[in-house]
């Protein structure tokens, strides 16, 4: 099947609104004899399955969790962009679009990105309307901040809990709207295959976390808003359930999978501290807005820092490389996330390191809470040469900002950044790659769509901070509800989808085989032994930096992981109670399908662009160099195995930006 | 360090359950309990036996999933910190340790330490929302100025995460705390005045009808709340409820 990404014709900027002006539309009346499937409650899922029951249609809302408020969407820390252009420091619709698609390092569709630039400054009205408290001047006017890959400032926050407010926003929408009879929650369920009627999607397989029932639910389109897959890596800042489950049962089921290889390792995480670790802890990239990055500049201080001879507060400042701020005079801490981790790798690398593992190096804030100390003593008429009183009230700013961010750290790593710089080093955050869609969020299966990070379409090979609250908010509330509709116009007189059709026996008996295998199998080692073991080869193969032996070496042992985890897998207890070992292997034996076609993908984009970083592929001062016969999107075809997936391309086409090398020098 | 772990092993709702000894030992100071409770559960699969369950998801301390009553105090013996956040540097070598569920008649156990807390979902649905249309086509953000103290004083109340450590500390399960947040979370801002009546009397309603206790203010709930909300939120709602209940 040939990709049609059916971006409206016209000018980019009359796109969306030429789309919404002549798409299908669904009367009223018509819209409450159709149901709609939504699984996943995050600011995606959470906004979509808020805004379709508002509009008239039947919702039905899955989440893994106990309750959709807690999607982690839930964990996003530092803010969310928006074109409002409110600082006046030269915002606009256009200059959104450029940083993102430059920030994606030309990876991404323009029309898309365009679109999400256009609706960023609605979701800040709608957001406010809701009553999410974002942070205020004293005017009472909205505050801003800045953040990485750009020169302006757009990031709308709420202290460091932003992603936090917005769900509870969203929440708050889908409350409402459950509350009216409009939307069916189901929580505590977990989505194991999508049901295809007739080329048609037309429903799920749901297990009931609770009593391991597993439900035939119906519907005439369904909606996945089920986040990224960085646990594949075992380790990374997502939520424990994170999985690729929906996402990877879709693309068995036709819908193509686009750019698996797109990671994104956040420059800011609390380093791993032993093999007990079960997750990362971001600390949020707004912290550089007021962090310097640096690591000692002589060997011999290193080797004294790690041997607990010497404090970072007592080396000389000529003694530190704040390596970003050298290497990138114009961006300094503030470049892309891709661009700092890859800094911070090269220095542990060369051996600076500055923690027991060699990986890690600090983010110090000493020089912040100078400068608004002295800016708080100026405006309250004291002492501004008193060193200790302005460290003082610098320390006072900059908890007013960060406190939790502060106080997080110091629970885990038992040591006070006030007192002495933080230490930090790159982990899996986010995924760009995902479930492939058009224009239309639509993916290869018809009345299947996909929302938030679950797809590919926005950020390219490197999403820029502040952007993924952005994209899920946008895609939830203003794109989605346009777009499905015009697909729903053909189902007014569809009646309701029964359940007993031979596509749900079969996907019902897919799901229970799988599981009878899982339970009775009786192996020798847990689900976590096979998972840790996979998140080794993906770090270590398919990490920060990727080379073609790597890969074909990844691509193997995947595969042979997978064939002993089916083999050796051990899952205690029944399907038919509350078996949260029986949920971690249904997922992990998912994520060893996807981990294969992850490296695959690495393997055959023969270049590096953003987040993906091939070796062979790299200019004489290391920086990225990306190739112009990659300019597409690699989305491929399920059939069978994860290695005899066939690829499809979809070319990349600028025509309102020019593609230049990516410099933020 | 070497530890007894004391755990609440049940069924499932049905069965009585019970506290059953389990030895741990090599457990590193720098393991999150949760972490911990992993390793135990590690060696009880590899054993044959049935591992724990207990709820978490985000192990960062914003998700609100995990729910530990530990050594009688909900989210253990740190202050600030849930559960995933608590480090095993808080115990001794040697400690024995009880880790029960989250206890409320509002909270029924679904197995051994996970609640069932839907309770608080219902309690939204009754009222915690501004009735605006998710279309888009409100006012500019900042057509609606909000002095600094009473937005912030929002925002905090905002923080709560639902973990519900507020009922399972208060000896009367009151969930005066989590509503008290909401409702006052909305009640300083201008754009939930609108709706201000209806909303704390039919929050309080349902989360009567839940079945969760009164509040006689022994601010229990303040003291473990992870995210420090302040009883003056339960103050704000009865004023909120009396003001709704004259004008009723």
């Amino acid at each position: 099947m040939a990709l049609d990404s059916k971006i409206p014709k016209g000018p980019l900027a009359d796109k969306w609104t030429n789309y919404k002006n002549s798409n299908n539309l669904v009367n009223p009346a018509n819209k409450r004899l159709i149901d709609v499937i939504v699984v996943g409650t995050g600011l995606a899922g959470g906004s979509a399955a808020a805004t379709l029951a508002e509009l008239g249609y039947n919702v039905k809302a899955f989440c893994f969790q106990d309750s959709p408020r807690r999607a982690h969407s839930i964990a996003a820390q530092g803010g969310i962009n928006a074109a409002k252009n409110y600082q006046g420091d030269g915002d606009s619709t256009y200059r959104l679009f450029y940083d993102t698609v430059k920030g994606g390092d030309y990876r991404s569709r323009e029309a898309n990105v365009y679109r999400l630039a256009e609706v960023s400054a609605n979701i800040i009205d709608q957001c406010v309307a809701q009553g999410v408290p974002f942070a205020r001047e004293y005017g009472g006017l909205l505050d801003n901040r800045s953040f990485g890959g750009v020169l302006v400032s757009r990031t709308f926050y709420a202290a460091g809990q932003t992603g936090q407010q917005l769900l509870l926003g969203a929440y708050s929408a889908l409350n409402r709207q459950i509350g009216r009879g409009k939307v069916k929650m189901y929580n505590r369920h977990e989505m194991l295959d999508v049901v295809i009627v007739d080329g048609k999607a037309r429903g799920i397989i749901a297990r009931n976390l609770v009593t391991g029932e597993i439900e035939r639910h119906s519907a005439h389109a369904v909606v996945l808003g089920t986040g990224g897959y960085g646990n594949v890596f075992f380790l990374s800042t997502n939520a424990m359930g994170s999985n690729v489950t929906a996402a990877w049962k879709a693309h068995k089921r036709g819908a193509y999978f686009a750019n698996p290889c797109y990671t994104q390792i956040h420059p800011t995480c609390i380093p791993v501290s032993g093999d007990h670790q079960s997750k990362l802890t971001l600390m949020s990239e707004s912290l550089r807005n007021d962090g310097r990055i640096w690591v000692p500049k002589h060997k011999k201080d290193v080797d004294a820092i790690r041997a607990g001879k010497l404090k970072p507060t007592q080396l000389e400042e000529a003694d530190r490389d704040y390596y970003l701020e050298r290497r990138y005079p114009a961006f300094g801490n503030l470049v892309p996330r891709d661009v700092a981790s890859r800094a911070a790798k090269e220095r542990c690398d060369a051996g600076f390191g500055v923690n027991a593992t060699g990986e890690a190096v600090y983010l110090d804030f000493a020089a912040a809470f100078m400068r608004y100390g002295k800016e708080q003593a100026h405006v309250r008429g004291l002492d501004e040469s008193d060193d200790a009183l302005v460290r003082k009230l610098g320390q006072e700013v900059v908890k007013n900002k960060y406190g939790n961010l502060f106080q997080m750290y110091e629970k885990i790593v038992d040591q006070n950044p006030y007192e002495t710089p933080m230490m930090i080093y790159p982990a899996v955050h986010y995924t760009m790659g995902g479930i492939w869609v058009d224009y239309n969020l639509q993916t290869t299966v018809p009345g299947l769509y996909a929302i938030g990070e679950a797809n590919f379409s926005d950020h390219g090979a490197n999403r820029l901070g502040a952007s993924a609250l952005m994209q899920g908010l946008a895609d939830g509330y203003f794109v989605l509800p346009y777009t499905i509709g015009d697909y729903l116009a053909d189902d007014i007189r569809t009646g309701p989808i029964p359940t007993n059709s031979p596509a749900f026996d079969e996907a019902e008996k897919s799901v229970r085989d799988n599981i009878a295998h899982l339970i009775d199998n009786k192996g020798t080692h847990s689900v976590d032994y096979f998972h840790k073991r996979l998140g080794k080869i993906m770090w270590n193969k398919c990490g920060m930096a990727r080379n073609a032996e790597d890969l074909n070496s990844a691509i193997s042992e995947i595969a042979e992981l997978r064939k002993e985890f089916w083999k050796d897998v051990r899952v205690p207890g029944t399907n038919e109670e509350f078996n949260e070992e029986l949920a971690k292997a249904l997922r992990v034996a998912d994520f060893l399908e996807l981990g294969e076609l992850f490296a695959k993908d690495a393997l055959l984009r023969e270049e590096s662009a953003g987040g993906h970083f091939r070796e062979e592929h790299q200019t004489p001062e290391g920086e990225a160099k990306r190739r112009k016969e990659f300019q597409y999107v690699s989305a491929w075809e399920f059939k069978g195995e994860p290695k005899d997936a066939v690829l499809h391309k979809e070319d990349l086409v600028y025509e309102n930006i020019e593609v230049k090398e990516r410099s933020y020098k | 360090m070497n530890l007894t772990l004391k755990i609440w092993r049940q069924k499932n709702a049905n069965d009585k359950g019970k506290l059953v000894n389990y030895p741990i030992s090599d457990v590193s100071p720098d393991m999150s309990f949760l972490e911990m409770l992993d390793v135990l559960n590690e060696g009880l699969i590899n054993k044959g036996d049935e591992p724990v369950e207990f709820d978490h998801d985000c192990r960062e301390g914003i998700c609100g999933m995990c729910s530990l009553y530990i050594n009688g105090e909900a989210h253990g013996p740190d202050r600030g910190v849930t559960t995933c956040q608590l480090h095993m540097r808080m115990f001794k070598d040697g400690d024995t340790i009880v880790i029960e569920p989250f206890r409320a008649t509002a909270f029924p156990v679904i197995k051994d330490l996970v609640v069932d807390r839907s309770a608080f979902d219902r309690i939204q649905h009754a009222g915690g929302f501004i009735s605006v249309n998710t279309s888009g086509n409100t006012i500019d953000a900042n057509a609606i100025p909000v002095n600094k103290h009473d937005a912030d004083d929002a925002f905090s109340a905002a923080t709560c995460i639902g973990c519900g450590a507020c009922v399972a500390s208060c000896k009367n399960s009151s969930a005066m705390l989590f509503v008290g947040a909401k409702v006052s979370q909305f009640a300083l801002l201008p754009q939930g005045k609108i709706e201000a009546t209806d909303r704390v009397l039919n929050m309080v309603k349902q989360m009567d009808e839940e079945g969760f206790g009164n509040c006689t203010n022994t601010g229990a709930c303040e003291v473990e709340c992870p995210k420090g909300i302040s009883l003056e939120n339960i103050a704000r709602m009865n004023r909120e409820y009396l003001k709704a209940s004259l004008k009723g």
